[in-house]
């Protein structure tokens, strides 16, 4: 009964959304009170896809196997943490979770939108209502997850054993939420379009939903990234899978439009671009969605791959995003353009950022589509993997992150680079110090080591440049710099802490792509081998039952280097419902480095290992928490908050003296 | 992520064949490493987007070893590569080659970086001062009305 009610909820849903489109789109001169009626329907939206989404978790959670969905992804042992993760672990649940976190947006905005003027509420939420009409429309009529079976089986299918784990609870609600989470951005530029009203007020508007998003995208696909490298078993964490470049396209463009917003916001410049980037980086999420969801790439992340579907959301996918660029193409040469500058400037910086992110999207993209491409059109067949990425984005990324430190440094309008040079210049030294010595250390004599040292420690000591800077640490009391540190602006902090993020996060990938080292050999019971300076002892072999699984696991006592013992139990698993194997690797953390341990298969009588030291690797994953740390931040400045006037240019100026 | 494997565990596994194994390790550690770097430069052909050091297809472990035997033949990295695109087509090359098909691909990071860089030129030459608006006809009357009073006065 509960199906047929959640059935119900969310075909009501779809028909609120499409008159709220209809009304929001149509009559968003109204005024008043059209924007209540609107609000109102927003956060309805919201109530009855949650009541829909509960009543499919309801059936996973109580094995009502006369669910389709749940008699095909669920199983009556499965932990209930699995089974609720394991509504969206299929094509229909997924699309029901992206839907669920559509129209919580929607209502976000419907209770944040108080302030706004009441043409720009109705017509963010007349688009925010289209897109939950489309895409609720699409879960409905070509992904419908309320099917019933009769006669009901008595035991599920079971969710595939790689997606059974703690990752899938978390990586997808947080990846789509920073996906979706981009839609309020893009409503707010087509609203912005249609209205002719933008202006510093509308940055200021669509920046704190930006850098929400931007921060669940961030957390989304760094979980993701360790989801990969503790499951997959041999300690890759970033693929250039075309399914992770379609998460990262949208972040690589969300993190552009965090700053060309910046410009907007104070300065009044950038708006046609900033509007273009708003529908850009949402477009990417679209796409992101119909790459993986059409079946044209085969992955575990297509779960099921239907044609029909796919021509569904492609068709979707031209119309949404054609129209929103036929739209921008319409309105954008009305547009004034703002706000003068000199090329050395904070503007011109967050420019050069642009440039260079936009056209690292670019090359993404085409590296993404160009083989699918070529084959339709030519039928030649070619691969472009992680080799290709890793030169053209690494020599993209190279020049960005060298200018990045000078950014916060500039003076907005006109700024002097050579003064700021000066204040970078102890840092740099540092970097170029730590690189060479490091290097030196580890005997890399010719590679792009210390080059990739040097970036990661020139944006991480960079980063911090503005904070020492301003609070004069070393030429006041040291009470009285932490007394300015702590009155600093937290916008300063943010980005000072976020640029740090990406530091260290460079600095994680070029030790452990250097410095990984790896042993891959077999041993028995007893037996010890040794990696790195770490001494590991395989202790026995036995056999352990769990809970819907049975595993062949190896108990090995690890001595690192300083004589610390630890015992690691790697594991391979076959699962009781679909037969499949899967690994467990065991990974043993020292400081910011990993020892990972892989038992491998049964070689006659005795058995494959294969180790990785992997030197600071927790420094990519790290770099990613504290750039969304940085996110989180921001949004807690009170004047990034929705409604709340500029701090007064004296406190401001106080701030900065 | 875990996508490729996936597929390669559903599909392919069989007890036999895993990810590099010891058996399979050359003695000569420098040769190895040659068979390394040729390796992650291969595609597992059964799988969407994996090394054949990474996989745990046969065809992926069929294709560690052939790269072995023709390094110990005494082949060249790039006549290994060469002998392995003659038998399984371009497609193995997880890094494409430059040529008349991959121009377009190859090129498409430096094009877009030069288009951005003279559409910002293009940009800043356009951006000059915003001219003030024209006078509006009331301010004109003003202006003329201020005209006749100083020439009344004047006069």
């Amino acid at each position: 009964m509960s199906i047929e009610l959640g059935h119900f909820a969310l075909v009501l849903a779809f028909a609120i959304a499409l008159l709220s489109a209809l009304g929001g789109l149509t009559l968003w001169r109204r005024g008043e009170r059209l924007a209540a009626v609107l609000s109102q329907a927003a956060i309805l939206q919201f109530v009855l896809v949650a009541l829909a989404f509960l009543a499919v978790v309801h059936a996973f959670v109580v094995s009502d196997f006369s669910l389709a969905l749940a008699a095909n992804h669920s199983h009556s042992l499965k932990p209930l943490i699995f089974k609720i993760s394991g509504v969206w672990g299929n094509h229909e649940g997924s699309m029901l979770l992206w839907v669920l976190i559509l129209v919580l947006f929607g209502a976000l905005a419907a209770a944040f939108s108080r302030e706004l003027p009441s043409d720009l509420t109705n017509l963010v939420l007349g688009t925010q209502s289209l897109l939950t009409a489309a895409f609720a429309g699409f879960t409905l009529f070509t992904s419908n997850p309320f099917a019933r079976l009769s006669p009901a089986p008595l035991e599920g299918g079971d969710l595939n054993p790689v997606l059974q784990d703690i990752g899938l609870a978390i990586h997808p609600p947080l990846l789509y939420a920073g996906y979706v989470g981009f839609s309020i951005c893009f409503s707010f530029a087509i609203a912005a379009l249609v209205s002719g009203r933008i202006d510093q007020a509308w940055a200021r508007w669509v920046r704190p939903w930006t850098m929400l998003s931007w921060t669940f995208l961030t957390l989304g696909i760094a979980m993701g990234s360790y989801w990969a490298y503790y499951e997959l078993g041999w300690g890759g964490w970033w693929f250039w899978d075309p399914v992770e470049n379609a998460s990262f396209m949208p972040w690589l463009a969300g993190t552009a439009l965090l700053h060309s917003a910046l410009v907007m916001e104070k300065r009044n410049a950038l708006k046609i671009w900033t509007i273009f980037l708003a529908i850009i980086t949402f477009s990417l999420s679209l796409l992101g969605t119909f790459l993986v969801r059409s079946g044209i790439l085969t992955s575990v992340h297509t779960f099921a791959s239907d044609p029909t579907r796919g021509l569904v959301i492609l068709t979707m996918l031209a119309i949404l995003i054609g129209g929103a660029f036929l739209l921008f193409a319409i309105r954008s040469p009305a547009l004034r353009q703002g706000g003068l500058f000199a090329p050395i400037s904070r503007e011109g910086a967050l420019i050069l950022n642009n440039l260079f992110l936009a056209t690292a999207v670019g090359a993404v993209l085409v590296g993404t589509l160009y083989p699918l491409l070529l084959d339709a059109l030519t039928g030649t067949t070619i691969s472009v993997g992680a080799p290709f990425f890793n030169f053209t984005f690494g020599a993209l990324m190279a020049p960005l992150l060298l200018v990045l430190p000078f950014g916060p440094l500039l003076a907005w309008k006109r700024a002097d680079l050579v003064a700021a040079g000066q204040r970078l210049m102890g840092f740099a030294a540092l970097a170029v110090f730590l690189a060479i010595l490091i290097s030196a250390l580890a005997g890399n004599s010719i590679s792009l080591v210390p080059v990739g040292l040097l970036l990661g420690f020139w944006v991480t000591f960079g980063a911090i440049a503005e904070l020492i800077e301003r609070s004069r640490i070393g030429r006041i009391p040291l009470a009285e710099s932490l007394r300015r540190l702590a009155g600093l602006p937290r916008s300063i902090w943010s980005t000072a802490i976020g640029h740090m993020g990406m530091g260290l996060t460079v600095l994680g990938i070029v030790s452990v792509s250097a410095w990984e080292t790896e042993l891959v050999t077999t041993l028995n019971p007893g037996e010890t081998a040794e990696l790195s300076g770490y001494v590991i002892a395989f202790d026995s072999f036995e056999q352990i039952p769990g809970a819907n699984y049975v595993a062949d696991a190896g108990r090995f006592t690890v001595t690192s280097p300083n004589g610390d013992l630890a015992t690691l139990i790697p594991e391979r698993r076959t699962y009781v419902a679909s037969g499949m194997p899967t690994t467990e690797a065991a990974i043993q953390t020292y400081g910011l480095s990993q020892l990972y341990l892989q038992l491998g298969e049964s070689l006659d009588d005795t058995h494959v290992i294969r180790v990785w030291h992997k030197p600071y690797i927790l420094l990519i994953w790290i770099g990613a928490l504290v750039m969304s740390g940085a996110g989180i931040l921001s949004l807690s400045d009170r004047r990034v908050r929705f409604g709340v006037p500029q701090t007064s240019r004296r406190t401001k100026l106080e701030a900065s003296r | 992520m875990l996508r490729v494997t996936l597929l390669c565990l559903a599909l392919f596994m069989t007890p036999a064949a895993h990810a590099l194994g010891p058996d399979e390790i050359l003695p000569d550690p420098a040769l190895e490493q040659r068979a390394r770097d040729i390796s992650a430069g291969l595609r597992c052909l059964v799988c969407q987007n994996q090394s054949i050091d990474d996989s745990d297809a046969d065809l992926a472990r069929d294709l560690r070893v052939l790269v072995r035997e023709r390094l110990v033949a005494g082949d060249t990295n790039a006549e290994v590569e060469q002998y392995v695109v003659d038998r399984y087509g371009e497609y193995v090359l997880l890094n494409p080659r430059l040529g008349g098909h991959t121009l377009l691909l190859w090129t498409a990071a430096p094009l877009l970086l030069i288009v951005g860089l003279v559409a910002l030129l293009v940009a800043r030459r356009r951006m000059v001062p915003p001219t003030p608006d024209a006078l509006t006809p009331e301010e004109l009357a003003a202006l003329e009305n201020l005209k006749h009073g100083s020439d009344k006065t004047g006069a």
